[in-house]
């Protein structure tokens, strides 16, 4: 069964590198309204940034693309995030996910997997050679005392 | 992204300014190896104080700059590094081998 969001975005933009700032911050804008702090919108602003940048620079190596991104609360305070992609997708994600793990030569480090793991409660990767992938990502809130 | 460097004997400073993601990276590794094929530092001090947003391209850009100085038999120091790219590095591990000012 699936459960509905309380609220949603849901942008699509080109696969242009000018709108890795854009992405990261409309979905902090969005995320503001659960009131996180610091360090919390800092994780999100860069779990945001390593799965739209995967898309990309990984996505669409040599045209331009269409990513859509959609950021939503549920209850218990908790924000999902979803980028999407229509490009060449990943041939095996399990190996992807892996620290290091890159096709991406010198320019990349092999640790965007690994930093949206860390920064986030659940990461879950869907992909298909040919037609794309499918980023999803989830990080509770914590609701802190003193605080409405 | 704005890249500052300053020269003093064999140390090179290099002070960045503005958001180090992927968009900025390439400018930003275009002015760094410029700045170090000029002065060939004995040290390179990456000053991180104005480095208001961070992703893994800057782990590639500051990796880079780790294997071009001890290329260059020298080495590579981090300083005021601000939390929010203090964890993206942690997360990469960075902070076993490259030393900060932190503590
Ligand atoms: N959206 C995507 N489409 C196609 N391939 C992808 C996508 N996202 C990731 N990949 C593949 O997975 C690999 C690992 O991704 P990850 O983000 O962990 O590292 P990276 O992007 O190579 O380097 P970094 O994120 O540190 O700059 C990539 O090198 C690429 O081969
Ligand atoms: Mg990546």
């Amino acid at each position: 069964m699936k459960v509905r969001p309380n609220n949603y975005i849901a942008v699509e933009f080109m696969s242009r590198s000018a709108n890795e700032g854009f992405a990261r911050t409309a979905v902090a804008a969005f995320a503001a309204q659960l009131d996180p702090t610091l360090d919390e919108l800092g994780d999100i602003r860069t779990a945001v940034s390593e799965a739209v940048t995967n898309a990309i620079v990984h996505a669409y190596p040599d045209s331009l693309g269409k990513i859509s991104l959609r950021a939503s609360v549920f209850d218990g305070n908790v924000l999902e995030i979803v980028v999407r992609d229509w490009g060449r997708g990943i041939e095996n994600v399990e190996k992807a996910r892996e620290p290091l793990y890159t096709t991406g030569g010198e320019d990349r480090s092999g640790m965007g997997f690994t930093i949206m793991e860390s920064f986030m409660d659940s990461l879950c990767v869907r992909s298909r050679l040919g037609k794309g992938t499918v980023v999803t990502m989830k990080r509770r809130i914590a609701q802190r005392a003193g605080r409405k | 992204m704005e890249v500052r460097t300053s020269a003093n004997d064999r140390a090179l400073t290099v002070t960045l300014r503005g958001e180090l993601d992927h968009h900025a990276a390439r400018e930003t590794v275009t002015a760094l190896e410029r700045a170090l094929d000029a002065a060939l530092p004995r040290k390179l001090i990456l000053d991180f104080g104005g480095v208001t947003f961070m992703d893994s391209s800057g782990i590639a850009v500051v990796m880079r700059a780790f294997r071009r100085m001890t290329a260059l038999g020298g080495s590579l120091e981090l300083c005021n590094v601000p939390p929010q790219a203090g964890r993206v590095f942690d997360a990469a591990g960075i902070f076993s081998r490259i030393p900060t000012g932190r503590t």
